[in-house]
């Protein structure tokens, strides 16, 4: 009796390892020849849309206030997976997420360029803060972002008393806005900056996370307005430069392609897009935390359009329809960007 | 400290008022360790015994490299399923990515050589006598093999609440291949990085407690279905042994 329940289980383990083993080898080789067989199979069954999405849009609670509203819209159920925007980007490069929500413009045209994004549309600004303690011992209050950072660096550097800062160190949009103002600031970031002493610390932690160490030390950072003013009941940090051209903050949308993505998934990911630009959504972004903060977290575009570096700022009013990336270009995008000169036309053409 | 404490209130009120969402992250978080940790034994068992059993050339090398992979990083585990289950990879085909599945191929990846391990060392403590006796008295190898097997369950047992304990605690698997995904794949662990990083301390202390009480039950389970079997086994071993 007892055997014959042995012989059961080992036959089990024996037939678990054969499937494994089965599943290991055979799936290595036909993935590339049969990509669009399973989507089909399943068509009125609920999407499901994968968003990579920069942290300050999450942790802000933003999508998770609009996600309702765009899933009583459609028959689809996000995936909201929040990530800094260098990683995000790379999952979307990968092909792992269908829509990519970050606020890093250079890497976004990067992407752009690899022909793995489409319709790339911005629907919301802020700016980054300088934040730092309440005594601000660096006297960095109200000087220009660039000016700023000289100081600091020149005060840390110098061992000036409690002048410290805390970047992000984790390759997202905050960290390369830092490091595009040290470039405007006339330092190259690696020589001057990176290790220029214990004044300058490296987290490598999130926005939420890096606060809370700029807080507990009494250090500077850089954040982003949305972020800092959620947190900002559990800071001691006070915002002290907001002004100046560095500090804007753009957030743009794209949908991912790649040869393996049904059209189904790329018409839903411009659902989404088309969503965040519409007139509705761009009030409920405006509305946006003004009952708990006070102020608007994001500035939709249908309040302000930034003015930008050329390309920056994507398109915001053409609706999404792109299914593959285009080689010949419809001239669609320049007449709404009243404020953003030609080169736009040349950099969303270049999608 | 107002934040301990504060969790630890937070916890009993989320626990006694069966608080919906924290519920459903606390049975993610059950379901996908626990699977991970009953299928990982299903290979490591076998697998170990096999190994104990027999002599084979780089038998001590596979021990060794068995041992160090204890200290694999689960980022390191995570980011290296995530590339071989992306779509771009090798079983990207699957689509395990961002699924609670995923999740489970991951932490089993991560503690079979854990369970593996442990079961190996369980086996080596029994003393060689009495496979020697059983043999002698006339067991075939099958039956000395699983009569081992018995006699180690308590450590193997340990084995495996410890390779539960990796799995229900480690964050770096659930956050790659899982993605921490509200109402899909956010376990315990990634929900208390999340709460932290968002600056709720108390909150993230009472999903810790949480955690810790899930794995409090499961232990307690897997120590009486031990002495339970142990009870089973003296009677159905009570004539037996000569067959």
């Amino acid at each position: 009796m007892t055997k014959n329940v042995h012989g059961f289980i080992i036959i089990m383990i024996a037939v678990l390892f054969i499937a494994i083993c089965f599943t290991g080898c055979t799936s290595t080789s036909p993935q590339a020849t049969t990509p669009a067989a399973t989507p089909a199979a399943n068509e009125t069954p609920q999407q499901k849309l994968v968003i990579a999405t920069t942290t300050s849009l999450y942790d802000t609670g933003l999508l998770a206030y609009l996600q309702p509203k765009f899933e009583s819209q459609y028959n689809v159920k996000l995936a909201i997976t929040s990530q800094g925007s260098g990683k995000a980007i790379q999952i979307a490069t990968n092909g792992d997420a269908d829509v990519l929500l970050v606020h890093s413009p250079a890497a976004e045209l990067a992407f752009m360029q690899t022909g793995k994004g489409l319709n790339r549309r911005t629907f919301a600004s802020n700016y980054f803060i300088i934040a730092g303690p309440p005594t601000d011992p660096a006297g960095i209050t109200n000087m220009t972002p660039e000016n700023a950072f000289t100081t600091l660096l020149l005060k840390g550097t110098n061992q000036t008393a409690n002048v410290s800062f805390v970047s992000r160190g984790d390759g997202s949009g905050t960290q390369t806005a830092e490091q595009n103002i040290w470039k405007s600031a006339g330092y190259n970031y690696t020589v001057n900056v990176e290790k220029s002493g214990l004044w300058y610390i490296e987290a490598g932690k999130g926005m939420g996370e890096t606060l809370q160490m700029a807080s507990d030390k009494g250090a500077y950072t850089l954040t982003d307005e949305g972020t800092f003013l959620a947190y900002k009941s559990n800071l001691t940090l006070v915002p002290l430069v907001t002004k100046g051209a560095s500090l804007l903050n753009i957030y743009s949308v794209m949908a991912v392609y790649n040869d393996k993505q049904p059209v189904e998934k790329i018409q839903m990911a411009n659902n989404f897009i088309n969503f965040l630009i519409s007139p509705q959504t761009q009030a409920d972004i405006g509305a946006y935390g003004v009952d708990k903060y006070g102020k608007s977290l994001f500035t939709p575009m249908s309040v302000t359009v930034p003015t930008a570096k050329a390309g920056w700022v994507g398109d915001y009013s053409t609706p999404a329809t792109d299914l593959k990336p285009a080689t010949v270009v419809t001239t669609a995008a320049p007449a709404a960007n009243a404020t953003t000169a030609a080169p736009v036309a040349n950099a969303t053409a270049a999608q | 400290m107002s934040d301990i404490i504060s969790g630890f209130f937070q916890a009993l009120n989320l626990i006694v008022t069966l608080n919906p969402d924290v519920m459903q992250i606390a049975l993610l978080s059950l379901y996908v360790s626990l699977t991970a940790t009953v299928l990982a034994s299903f290979i490591s068992i076998p697998l170990g015994g096999f190994i104990h059993f027999h002599d084979f050339p780089g038998k001590r090398i596979l021990i060794v490299l068995i041992q160090t992979l204890y200290s694999v990083p689960t980022v390191v585990v995570g980011l290296l399923l995530y590339l071989v289950l992306s779509r771009s990879g090798p079983l990207g085909y699957f689509g395990l990515l961002w699924t609670p599945e995923g999740m489970i191929l991951g932490q089993m990846v991560l503690i079979i050589p854990i369970t593996t391990g442990l079961v190996l060392s369980a086996l080596s403590s029994i003393d060689r006598n009495i496979s020697d006796t059983l043999i002698s008295l006339g067991a075939t190898g099958f039956q000395t093999v699983v009569q081992v097997i018995k006699e180690a369950r308590f450590a193997i047992l340990s084995a495996l609440i410890l390779g539960f304990g990796r799995a229900i605690s480690e964050v770096g698997v659930a956050m790659m291949i899982g993605g921490n995904i509200l109402g899909q794949t956010r376990v315990l662990t990634t929900a208390i990085a999340l709460q932290t990083g968002l600056g709720d301390f108390g909150f993230s202390i009472a999903l810790g407690i949480i955690l810790l009480a899930i794995a409090l039950v499961i232990v307690i389970i897997m120590n009486l279905i031990t002495s339970g079997a142990m009870g089973d086994f003296d009677r159905i071993m009570g004539g037996s042994p000569r067959a």
